[in-house]
């Protein structure tokens, strides 16, 4: 079906000699080209003020970390926008993707000393992996570690499932907080985290604290993988597959669908994609702090991909660019602007609470699809299951609110019959409906 | 050929599937009590002490866990706002009584102003969980299972909100009324406030056991349990007993809430989140839907939480919430119906 509308549109816009397949990857290209040219060109030429206006509204560093976030929310969809498995401890595989760059891209294994194309001086101790290699573990890592939590979770039925990843979500991040005396081995230094992780590096050239221009384009990178896996991966089988599961677990099984491995491999298709976040997110900041993985961070990602529209992958990272830069640099510029322009001290920062919170709930009540919904996913959010609808009797549901009505009016009536009366009305009903047990 | 085979496997495979759970829960519960025997004969002392502090948090979780239990029981929704709307009992309750009231010691007044305390905290959490089902999970009734779960959740960021914007983003210290010291039973050291715990908590049990088996607002409840169209049928005003449900959650929250704010003393705005999961782990531990259940597994996670934290063998207050989590998991891997509930199967 998807097939067939999208050549639709295409017959009904000829106007782009582009091959289908090759206009995503021209689009993104041109976008990601453009922010690229405007702040390597572009803003040092213009005068103070231009600089002032991009240093404070929309800094680089926040731009990079909000493509951090694009990315870790593009696993998330994965799971919860492609098969439907709710997921509330995504944080955990950033975490782990985080650990994975200290572990093997710092000094704190100081009693080795490994360099593989690494940053930093071959006689630094520790072990010094390049960014590259560091990439790919981390993401076989956290493949394998949602393995590991997805395993548990696949006999569970929505809520539950929610609660197990949540309890890891929870868990994981607490050992690296409590890790500097596991069994006497320092696993992550506890609270004071792992600093510094060495830069990203491409042979003997190295990208110093300020080169967030050629950042943001390795970050870029990282994004279009993510979004080419995740677009390609929809369309072939085992997309076709989880898109199944998600809107009807028991037919898909019928069907054929082997629910286990499909489940399983959405936890690590979408577990990869955290790791990369985890792992660039260690080299834009310079380190890794257990202190920041927590619930929020879940949370946020949730919200990002409810926002955007799950399952759609532009809508996602719509989101996720949104809800990041908001958090990092929207709500507290505004917040200075406003707090200077009427003379007030609102704590602005703080209501990212209600900010998050409120979209959750909002875009759920009346927008249960997202911004940029896609067909399919909207069809399945509009409608109840159709077990879920058949168990709760489809066709009573439109006559219910007034049956309520009526019978609350009858109510009314009766009591105010019987209470002149003695008290056996009510235990007259009490025994009719004892009866019809 | 294949049909025929499948049919002769299936069973045996069932069985040895069913046994090896079984096994499993008995390992981790033998598991449990050896650790717990260990801790006894290693300082019998601390490990009386730990327990009545876990005893008494297991009373927190307990008072909790009904609230999660009851709305799961009728909606089958984890109500995630429901620790946090415990932290606003808490908050309202040092509100109420401390800064409206001005008592801070412990006297006579400070009894009466305590009950005065205790109702208003109850009416006003109440009130905020049936205004929640109202405005937000009344619409979602009839949406897919993961609509209402996502708004629970954003119910919860809301509420925490609150939280913030009342106490500040600092942990907020609160005289009690409860009497200070404790009494001893031999070696056995017994808090003042321990007491008071239990003679309100119990009641409240009582009190709930009593609504839900044996009135009738109890017994349309259970009908809108067991099947929303049929209660309705019958004449049960579906709306009306789902939100006398939230009403109850929301009360036994306030009271939660008044009792850890004059037991422990001090509040913070995320307090609910960690307590709401653990009482969620006590409710799913006896069995979610259980009214027995919940407070049997409350009191369990709080003895081992306090034995965990307290004890000479325990791992530390640090590692509590990874105790009571991996618990969860294994719990949702070999026993997911938890110790009172009964397995249920899927509705076509």
């Amino acid at each position: 079906m998807g097939y067939e509308t999208k050549t639709g549109a295409a017959r009904r816009r000829p106007a782009l000699p582009v091959a289908h397949h090759l206009r995503w990857p021209l689009g993104f290209t041109a976008a990601a080209a453009t922010v690229f040219l405007a702040y390597y060109y572009l803003v040092p030429g213009l005068g103070p003020d231009g600089q002032q206006f991009f240093q404070t509204w929309l800094p680089l560093t926040s731009v990079n970390e909000a493509l951090v976030w694009v990315i870790c929310a593009l696993g998330l969809n994965i799971v919860v926008g492609y098969a439907g498995l709710l997921d509330l401890g995504f944080v955990a595989f950033w975490a782990l993707g985080g650990y994975t760059a200290g572990w093997l891209m710092s000094g704190f294994f100081h009693q080795v000393n490994i360099h593989v194309f690494g940053g930093g001086l071959p006689t630094l101790p520790g072990i010094h992996f390049n960014f590259w290699f560091v990439l790919l573990i981390g993401a076989a890592f956290c493949a394998l570690w949602g393995v590991i939590i997805g395993a548990p979770t696949l006999r569970l039925k929505s809520d539950y499932l929610a609660l197990v990843t949540l309890g890891f979500g929870e868990i994981i991040p607490q050992v690296f907080v409590n890790g500097e005396d596991i069994g006497g081995f320092n696993l992550s230094n506890g609270t004071k985290g792992i600093t510094p992780v060495d830069p990203i590096s491409f042979g003997p050239v190295e990208l110093g604290p300020f080169d967030l221009v050629w950042k943001y384009l390795i970050f870029v990178g990282i994004a279009a993988l993510v979004m080419f896996i995740s677009l390609r991966l929809r369309e072939g089988r085992l997309g076709r597959a989880w898109l199944a599961i998600r809107e009807d677990e028991l037919a898909a099984g019928m069907m054929g669908v082997p629910l286990m491995r499909t489940k399983l491999s959405a936890y690590a298709v979408g577990a990869v994609a955290g790791g990369l976040a985890g792992v660039a997110f260690a080299t834009h900041v310079g380190g890794v702090l257990p202190d920041r993985f927590n619930f929020s961070i879940s949370i946020t990602l949730l919200a990002m991909v409810v926002l955007g529209g799950m399952g759609n992958v532009w809508g996602v990272t719509l989101g996720a660019l949104v809800l990041a830069w908001i958090n990092s640099t929207g709500l507290p510029q505004f917040g200075n602007t406003f707090n200077e322009s009427f003379g007030t001290d609102i704590n602005f920062p703080s209501y990212n609470y209600l900010l998050f919170g409120g979209i959750l709930v909002l875009m759920m009540i009346f927008r249960r699809e997202g911004i940029l919904p896609e067909a399919r996913t909207k069809l399945v959010l509009r409608e109840p299951s159709r077990t879920e609808r058949e168990a709760l009797g489809a066709d009573m549901e439109e006559s219910a609110p007034e049956l309520d009505e009526a019978l609350e009016a009858e109510d009314a009536e009766r009591e105010a019959v019987a209470a002149p009366g003695t008290e056996d009305t009510e235990d007259g009903l009490g025994e009719k409906a004892g009866s019809t047990v | 050929m294949a049909a025929t085979a499948t049919t002769v496997v299936a069973p045996t495979a069932i069985d040895r599937k069913a046994l090896i759970q079984r096994y499993a829960t008995y390992v981790i519960l033998l598991g449990v009590v050896i650790w717990l025997g260990a801790n006894l004969i290693t300082s019998p002392s601390q490990f009386f002490s730990a327990s009545a502090e876990g005893f008494n948090l297991g009373m927190l979780y307990a008072l909790i866990a009904l609230g999660y239990t009851l709305v799961y029981g009728i909606i089958e929704l984890i109500n995630f706002a429901h620790g946090d709307l415990f932290m606003l009992g808490a908050l309202c309750s040092g509100f109420l009584l401390t800064t409206v009231m001005g008592q801070d010691q412990s006297n006579l007044m400070g009894w009466v102003l305590f009950l005065v305390t205790l109702v208003g905290t109850m009416v006003f959490c109440g009130g905020v969980n049936v205004s929640i089902e109202f405005l937000a999970y009344r619409r979602l009734r009839r949406a897919p299972k993961l609509a209402p779960l996502i708004t629970a959740v954003g119910m919860s960021f809301i509420l925490q909100f609150i939280g913030l914007k009342w106490n500040g983003s600092t942990p907020k210290q609160w005289p009690s009324v409860f009497p200070e010291g404790s009494f001893g039973i031999g070696d056995f050291r017994v808090s003042y406030s321990l007491l008071v715990v239990v003679a309100v908590t119990v009641p409240v049990l009582l009190l709930l056991r009593w609504v839900v088996t044996s009135t009738r607002q109890g017994k349309a409840m259970r009908a809108v349990a067991q099947d929303q169209d049929a209660a309705r049928l019958m004449g049960v005003n579906v709306n009306r007993t789902i939100s006398f449900t939230f009403l109850i959650g929301g009360a036994l929250a306030g009271t939660a809430g008044v009792m850890y704010q004059q037991v422990v003393g001090t509040t913070a705005y995320n307090l609910g989140f960690q307590m709401g999961l653990i009482a969620f782990t006590s409710a799913v531990l006896g069995g979610i839907g259980n009214i027995t259940g919940a407070v049997l597994g409350g009191v369990l996670i709080g003895l081992i939480q306090g034995i965990n934290d307290g004890a000479p063998l325990g791992f530390g207050q640090k590692w509590s919430q990874t105790v009571v989590f991996t618990i969860l998991i294994l719990l949702m891997v070999f026993k997911p119906e938890g110790l009172l509930g009964r397995p249920t199967t899927e509705k076509v």
